[in-house]
C-alpha cells in the first residue's frame, strides 16, 4: 500500500486561497418519477477545500442526505440533477459516463453512511472488500490488497486487525463496523469524503472515538469532509463552515464560531433554542419549540417556505421568497428580517 | 400482602417514596443447540435500587445494552422480573394480583420510543384513548368520549382529529397520542421510554416543554429513560446513570452534571459534543472493546474501560454507597 500522503499543518494552503477540492454550484435536484415531479433541492451551492469540514445541518426532509448522494453520482432512479454543476477538482462529475464515475468513487470521493451494512457486502470478510476497492483502483497483486486491507483497518484503529479482516460484517460490534467502513471509504485516500450522519446511530461514547477518528485521518490526509448532520452539537465539535438546510434550500451559511455566536436564520436560531442544555434553562425553563412541522417538499407554501411556522413572518415573507444574501462578512442568511430580529 | 392503592398504610409519612425499588434483577436465559437448552442467562438488569417521589423526575440515562429499558419495561410488568421488591404507594407490588394489580397499572403508566409501532393502525384516536378508560370501566360510558376530547386538548391534539388513524399524524402529533393514552387513567407514574428520540429536535422541544407542563398541573412523576444526556438534564431532578445492569452513580441533577464523580458518568459527559465550538473536546480516535452484558467482566463491569482501575476492581465488585455529599457511587477510587 502507498505510504500515507502525510500533511504537515504548515503544508497546507489556507482554506481561502486554495482551489476547492469540491464545489457545487446552482445544483437543482428533482423526483422525476413522482406524479407530478417536485424539486427537493434548489439552488445547491457549496466549496469545500483539502482539509477543511464543511457541516451540512437540517432536520428530516431538509434535502441533506440527497444532496449528499448528489455529490457522488449516487442518487436513486428517477431522482435527477435537473441542472447545476459539480466539480470534483476539474472534473465535470455530471458529464462522466457512469463507467467513469465508478473509477472515481471509492479512489477520489468515497462516502460514509449512517448505517455501516449499506455500504459493506454482508456475505465477504470486511478484509477482502477493503482489498477488492483497492484493486479495483490501483494495480496490485492479491497478496498486496490483503496487506493494504490490514493496513487500512490499523488506520481506523481497529482492534485486533489481523484478525477482524477475516470477519463477516455481521460478526463486528457497531463501532467496529463503522469502522470497517470508514477503512473502506479511506483505503484510496480520496480528496473529498462525504459522512452522512456517521455517528447518528452510535452510542455517545463511541460517537466520539468516531468523530475523534475521522478528525485525525483527516489532518493526516488532507482530505476535504463535507458532514451531513442533524445535531448541532456534531457541528459545533468538528465543522470549519456550516449550511443550514430548510425545505430544501439554504437557508444561512457562515463560519461555525459565526454561526454559533450570531445565529441570523430564525429557523437556526430555533433549532438552537430548541436544544435542552440544562445549565442555560435552569430547572424547568422553556425550551422554544419551533411551532408545526416542516412541509412537505411537493406543496411548498409560497414566498418563504419557514414563514408559516416562523415567529418574525410579515406578508412580504409569505409571498416573496428572500434570497440568499451576505448580511455580515462571510455571513448568509435568506430572510427578510434578519436586521429586523437581530 | 394485599395492595390498597386508595390509602397508604398507617404510619407512613409523607416522605415515603411514591415508588421505591430494591435489587431490581431481570436475567434473561441464554439457549443453544438442537433442544434450546438454557446454558447460561444474560443479566440484563443485575440489582437496581432507586426511589422516587412524587411530582418527580428521575433520569436513569447509559448506553445501548444497559438495561435501562428492561427496567422501565420490568416495572410496568410488561416483562416479568427475576427478582427483587418494588413498593409502590406503601404497598409491595409483586405480591399484588387481581383487582390490585389491575390499580397498579392503572397508576403507572407507559409511553415508548417509537409511537407508530406502540398505536393500533387500525384503531382511530378515539378508540386508543377510549380503551384504557373501558378496560378500567372509569366514569359513565357516556362520558367516556367527553373526557377523550378533553385530553386531546390537553396534550395539543386538535379533537376534530378523533376520528383520524395514527398514519394520518405527523411523529410529533402521534407522540401526544402515545402521552395522552397513557395519561388517560390518572396514572401517579409514567415511565418514558425514549420518548423523544425518534423526533427531529424543534418537535423533541415540542415534547419535552409539554412533559415539563403536565407534570407541574398534575404532579406525575416520571422515569425518564434517556441516552440522550441533554434531554436528561433539561427534565430530570435526578439522575441515575446505568451501566451493563447496574446504576453506578445516582445524584442530584445539578451536582451529577457539574461534576461527575464515577469514571463512567464522566466519560459520559465527556464524550457529548459541546454546543460550543470554542470549546470543543478535541476527541481522539482512541478504540476500545466495550464488553456486553453477555460477556461482563468480573468485579467492576467498567474497569476494562476505566482509566482509574486496579487489581481490586478486577477481583471485587464496588457497592453503591452514599457518599458524604449525599449522592450515590459504585467506584473503589472515587
Amino acid at each position: 500500500m502507498a505510504p500515507l500522503r502525510d500533511i504537515e499543518a504548515g503544508d497546507r494552503r489556507p482554506a481561502d486561497v486554495a482551489a476547492p477540492a469540491l464545489s457545487v454550484r446552482d445544483v437543482e435536484i428533482r423526483i422525476a418519477n413522482a406524479d407530478p415531479p417536485f424539486t427537493v433541492v434548489s439552488d445547491m451551492s457549496l466549496e469545500v477545500a483539502a482539509g477543511e469540514t464543511l457541516c451540512i445541518v437540517g432536520e428530516s426532509g431538509c434535502g441533506k442526505s440527497i444532496t449528499a448522494l448528489s455529490l457522488l453520482r449516487l442518487l436513486p432512479d428517477g431522482v435527477r440533477v435537473e441542472h447545476g454543476e459539480i466539480d470534483l477538482g476539474e472534473t465535470d462529475m455530471l458529464a462522466l459516463s457512469e463507467r467513469r464515475a465508478e473509477d472515481i468513487r471509492g479512489d477520489r470521493i468515497a462516502m460514509i453512511f449512517q448505517e455501516p451494512l449499506t455500504a459493506l457486502n454482508p456475505v465477504m470478510p470486511v478484509g477482502r472488500q477493503i482489498g477488492e476497492a483497492l484493486r479495483r483502483h490501483r494495480p496490485m497483486s492479491r497478496r498486496a490488497a490483503a496487506r493494504g486491507a490490514v493496513a487500512a483497518l490499523e488506520r481506523v484503529q481497529m482492534p485486533d486487525a489481523e484478525r477482524r479482516a477475516q470477519q463477516y460484517p455481521h460478526e463486528l460490534s457497531g463501532g467496529m463496523r463503522q469502522r470497517a467502513m470508514i477503512a473502506l471509504a479511506l483505503c484510496c485516500e480520496p480528496e473529498v469524503i462525504v459522512a452522512d450522519e456517521p455517528t447518528t446511530a452510535l452510542d455517545v461514547t463511541v460517537q466520539a472515538q468516531i468523530l475523534g477518528l475521522i478528525g485525525e485521518l483527516q489532518r493526516r490526509l488532507g482530505t476535504a469532509l463535507v458532514l451531513i448532520t442533524h445535531d448541532l452539537g456534531v457541528v459545533a465539535e468538528t465543522a470549519d463552515r456550516v449550511i443550514v438546510m430548510y425545505a430544501g434550500r439554504r437557508v444561512e451559511e457562515a463560519r461555525v464560531t459565526d454561526l454559533f455566536d450570531e445565529p441570523l436564520h430564525p429557523y437556526t436560531r430555533g433549532l438552537m433554542g430548541a436544544i435542552p442544555r440544562g445549565a442555560a434553562t435552569g430547572g424547568h425553563g422553556r425550551l422554544t419549540d419551533i411551532k408545526g412541522t416542516v412541509p412537505p417538499m411537493w406543496d411548498l407554501p409560497p414566498g418563504c417556505a419557514f414563514a408559516p411556522r416562523c415567529p418574525l413572518a410579515i406578508d412580504r415573507c409569505r409571498a416573496e421568497r428572500p434570497p440568499l444574501e451576505e448580511h455580515r462578512p462571510g455571513h448568509l442568511a435568506a430572510c427578510w428580517r434578519v436586521n429586523d430580529a437581530t | 400482602m394485599p395492595l390498597d392503592a386508595t390509602a397508604p398504610p398507617a404510619g407512613a409519612a409523607d416522605t415515603a417514596p411514591l415508588l421505591s425499588v430494591e435489587d431490581l434483577q431481570v436475567h434473561f436465559p441464554i439457549r443453544a443447540g438442537v433442544f434450546q437448552r438454557q446454558v447460561g442467562s444474560v443479566r440484563a438488569v443485575d440489582g437496581v435500587s432507586f426511589q422516587l417521589g412524587r411530582a418527580e423526575t428521575l433520569g436513569l440515562v447509559g448506553e445501548s445494552g444497559c438495561g435501562k429499558s428492561t427496567t422501565g419495561l420490568a416495572l410496568t410488568g410488561l416483562i416479568p422480573a427475576t427478582g427483587g421488591a418494588v413498593t409502590f404507594d406503601g404497598a409491595r407490588v409483586g405480591a399484588a394480583r387481581g383487582r390490585d394489580l389491575a390499580r397498579y397499572r392503572q397508576r403507572m403508566q407507559i409511553v415508548f420510543q417509537d409511537p407508530f409501532s406502540s398505536l393500533n393502525p387500525r384503531q382511530s384516536v378515539r378508540d386508543i384513548l377510549r380503551a384504557p378508560l373501558d378496560i378500567h370501566s372509569i366514569g359513565a360510558p357516556a362520558e367516556r368520549n367527553e373526557q377523550v376530547l378533553a385530553m386531546m386538548r390537553r396534550v395539543g391534539l386538535r379533537p376534530d382529529q378523533a376520528g383520524n388513524y395514527p398514519h394520518q399524524f405527523s411523529g410529533g402529533q402521534r407522540q401526544r397520542i402515545g402521552i395522552a393514552r397513557a395519561l388517560m387513567l390518572g396514572p401517579d407514574v409514567i415511565v418514558c421510554d425514549e420518548p423523544v428520540s425518534a423526533l427531529d429536535v424543534s418537535v423533541q422541544a415540542q415534547i419535552l416543554n409539554l412533559l415539563a407542563d403536565l407534570q407541574e398541573e398534575l404532579g406525575v412523576a416520571y422515569l425518564f429513560i434517556s441516552h440522550d444526556l441533554g434531554v436528561v438534564e433539561y427534565l430530570s431532578h435526578k439522575v441515575a446513570v446505568m451501566y451493563l445492569g447496574k446504576i453506578v452513580e445516582l445524584a442530584e441533577k445539578a451536582d451529577l452534571f457539574a461534576a461527575p464523580r464515577h469514571p463512567y458518568t464522566e466519560l459520559l459527559l465527556g464524550s457529548t459534543p459541546s454546543l460550543d465550538p470554542r470549546k470543543r473536546h478535541g476527541f481522539t480516535a482512541q478504540s476500545e472493546t466495550v464488553p456486553s452484558a453477555t460477556h461482563k467482566p468480573s468485579g467492576c463491569a467498567f474497569r476494562t474501560r476505566c482509566p482509574l482501575a486496579t487489581d481490586r476492581c478486577a477481583s471485587e465488585e464496588p457497592p453503591l454507597v452514599p457518599r458524604e455529599d449525599g449522592r450515590l457511587v459504585a467506584c473503589h477510587h472515587r
